[in-house]
């Protein structure tokens, strides 16, 4: 059985020092121990179940660098770099493209004019690669992905603003399963993933809200900020065990658990080869 | 050109990817239709494996540049983007009254250029002529070539430019239901009814009628349905030669058309001599205006273009006698004030001559309706072959036929 492999970023630099999405409030702000201390629940609870975290170094005016997910998406050994919207998360992506390229991975960049925020917008079903489009990222950029590695693209439009990125409305749990938060999609949207992933659990807003789809898969265990006991009951069905850790510190800015990781050897609901 | 067409926007998209199975395809066609647009799906190759893109390439049309923008921002978001064009490619022509080489050579049908990123209508649309730019003012028009003078920025190659085929560009067309061109083995009836109706929507439009007559229309005794239409106002510009002004002439000042008698049909005394002396007569007058002026000419169908202003371009021939004062004997002169008067016009009635008819139907651009009515087949066959497909053919007699019109125009 292969080591799930996830990159992470500790929180160091992390705060609300802008406002790009619904969640962030410069007034509100965020403290930096109990976001220290929850990213360190997150972490030891990836590492209990057998995950190699790998560490990137945090920077200084860069505090949304800890949503490693953003980084780009992965195929195999390369490395497709996210061309991030927002110019102030641009300037992440130099951190990131030298991290991928020290780590023998193979760095690629999508041509100029086309939106990409990686694995935040990008996520493999299967064999599929689902993408939310319209916020931030482009339907034309990930059809150029496809055609890059020869996949097939369903770009899906994202038509609410708290839900700014894919991860944040659904989660592959299998190749054949997913969790989703159907009003965050239109109707082309939800149609689109109800004809090609044969079982779905639908997320209710309460808990939508509260980031359940932002989850990290392992194996049989879904690990998720806490509050969405209504989904954990569902997964408990489909055999799936769920972990909650309190991430509210970085629902602030708009991210969970899913958000803070970045799955290297391929997540577990997607087929590679 | 019609008012719907000339205000038509149009912008060619492409939609690659997994388009079907997203159902991004759908989705964009939705968008279009609910923004106010239309579409034609122009190329569609649907992906053999799951993994393998699909393409799709699209011509929007939107009734004005809001929609039309509207619409491109909408579909661009879903992957649709127009495709890379570039502007077109002009020389400036290297000498007077020649083109560059490798001009482009228009059609007669609706073009567009690209300007500095914006697509511009070709003004004077006419079939093989070069496309002269106003890259200052965004413009072009078609240019013939004894025109050019040295130095005019004359479009060449193919590079931003796009036709509009018939099809796309005139739909509406009441003209459609005629599925052959030209029959003698057609019920004239119907024929003759659509043609009046398309005359009674062209002049409701505002646009201009304009008739092309041979001097058979004289000789067949039809001068007074032609007149006739005039008074009604449904003839506002008339192309002819000398000859069926003069015949016209003669049947006014002599009772004959080449000297035979059109009331009783016999051949009058001295009869041959009357159309010269027709001519003469107007010739010591100054010409037709002034003969109408004065009170020498008191009808037929040169005096009622006169007495209701209808413009008349008399082109000359090699064979014309006289001619008259206003007969235009270079071909080129007369070419260039056909070309003036068929702007605004919206139909073209042609009876009874081949080449006038031809003459005429190089110079109009495809959207104009054309009927040609002839006793031979192969004027109207021509007409086709040399690219005027905007034509409705009817064979038969010009005399019936007009009579025919005109009953149905008075029918309201």
């Amino acid at each position: 059985m292969r080591t799930p492999r996830i990159l992470m970023c500790p929180p160091d630099f992390y705060g609300i020092e802008y406002e790009i999405n619904p969640w962030m409030s410069r007034s509100r702000g965020s403290t930096p121990e109990r976001a220290h201390q929850q990213w360190r629940n997150l972490h030891d609870a990836l590492v209990k179940l057998g995950v190699k975290i790998e560490l990137m170094q945090p920077q200084k005016g860069l505090p949304d660098l800890v949503f490693t997910a953003n980084a780009g998406l992965m195929f195999g050994r390369r490395f497709f770099s996210s061309r991030f919207r927002h110019e102030v998360r641009a300037r992440e992506t130099p951190f990131f493209d030298a991290w991928f390229a020290d780590h023998e991975f193979t760095v690629e960049h999508l041509p100029e004019g086309m939106y990409f925020e990686g694995a935040g917008d990008a996520l493999f079903c299967g064999r599929t690669l689902f993408a939310g489009y319209r916020i931030r990222s482009d339907a034309a950029g990930h059809q150029h992905l496809g055609k890059t590695f020869k996949r097939m693209v369903l770009p899906l439009e994202l038509v609410d603003p708290r839900f700014y990125h894919l991860d944040t409305c659904f989660c592959p749990l299998a190749p054949d399963e997913a969790i989703y938060f159907p009003p965050a999609f239109d109707a082309y949207g939800r149609k689109v993933i109800e004809s090609h992933i044969p079982r779905l659990l639908e997320v209710e807003e309460p808990e939508a809200v509260r980031f359940a789809c932002n989850a990290v898969v392992v194996g049989k265990t879904v690990i998720l900020n806490t509050g969405s006991d209504r989904l954990a009951a569902g997964l408990k069905k489909w055999g799936y065990q769920c972990v909650f850790v309190e991430l509210d510190e970085f629902i602030k800015a708009g991210g969970s658990a899913k958000c803070l990781t970045l799955r290297l050897d391929g997540e577990e609901a997607a087929i590679w080869n | 050109m019609s008012q719907a067409t000339s205000q038509e926007r149009v912008e060619e998209v492409e939609l690659q990817g997994h388009i079907i199975d997203s159902l991004l395809l759908p989705k964009v066609l939705d968008e279009i239709l609910t923004r106010g647009g239309n579409f034609t799906l122009r190329d569609i190759r649907i992906g053999q494996e799951q993994s393998d893109p699909s393409y799709a390439r699209i011509d929007i049309r939107a009734p004005s540049d809001n929609v039309l923008e509207d619409i491109l921002d909408a579909i661009h978001d879903h992957g649709a983007v127009p495709i890379s064009t570039h502007d077109c490619e002009f020389e400036p022509a290297d000498m007077d009254a020649a083109f560059p080489e490798h001009f482009y050579s228009s059609t007669n049908y609706r073009t567009q250029v690209r300007i500095k990123g914006e697509w511009v209508e070709v003004e004077d649309q006419e079939m093989d002529c070069g496309i002269l730019l106003d890259r200052e003012n965004k413009a072009a028009r078609c240019i013939p070539m004894t025109q050019v003078r040295k130095g005019d920025p004359i479009v060449v190659g193919r590079q931003g430019l796009r036709v509009f085929p018939a099809e796309a560009s005139a739909r509406q067309s009441l003209f459609e239901f005629m599925a052959s061109p030209v029959s003698s083995e057609k019920p004239k009836g119907v024929t003759v009814r659509e043609i009046a109706a398309a005359m009674k929507r062209t002049r409701e439009t505002g646009e201009k009628i304009l008739a092309v007559l041979g001097p058979a229309v004289v000789h067949t005794g039809s001068v007074e349905h032609i007149c006739e239409m005039i008074r009604m106002g449904y003839l506002n510009v008339l192309f002819a030669g000398n000859a069926l002004a003069t015949h016209d002439i003669e049947q006014s000042l002599f009772g004959t058309s080449l000297g035979v008698s059109l009331d009783r049909g016999l051949p009058a005394e001295e009869g041959h001599e009357h159309h010269l002396r027709s001519i003469n007569t107007i010739r010591r007058q100054g010409g037709i205006k002034t003969s109408v002026d004065k009170g020498v000419l008191k009808s037929g169908i040169m005096y009622e273009c006169v007495k209701h202003n209808i413009s008349y371009v008399l082109a000359g021939s090699i064979r014309d006698d006289g001619p008259l004062p206003e007969v235009i004997t270079d071909v080129l002169d007369a070419q260039d004030a056909m070309r003036e008067h068929i702007r605004g016009v919206g139909f073209c009635l042609m009876v009874a001559t081949m080449l006038h008819s031809i003459a005429t139907g190089n110079l109009l651009p495809a959207w104009v309706k054309v009927a040609c009515v002839d006793i031979n087949p192969a004027t109207v066959t021509k007409l086709a072959d040399r690219g005027s497909h905007q034509t409705v053919g009817v064979v038969t007699d010009a005399e019936p036929f007009l009579r025919a019109v005109v009953q149905e125009l008075k029918n309201v």
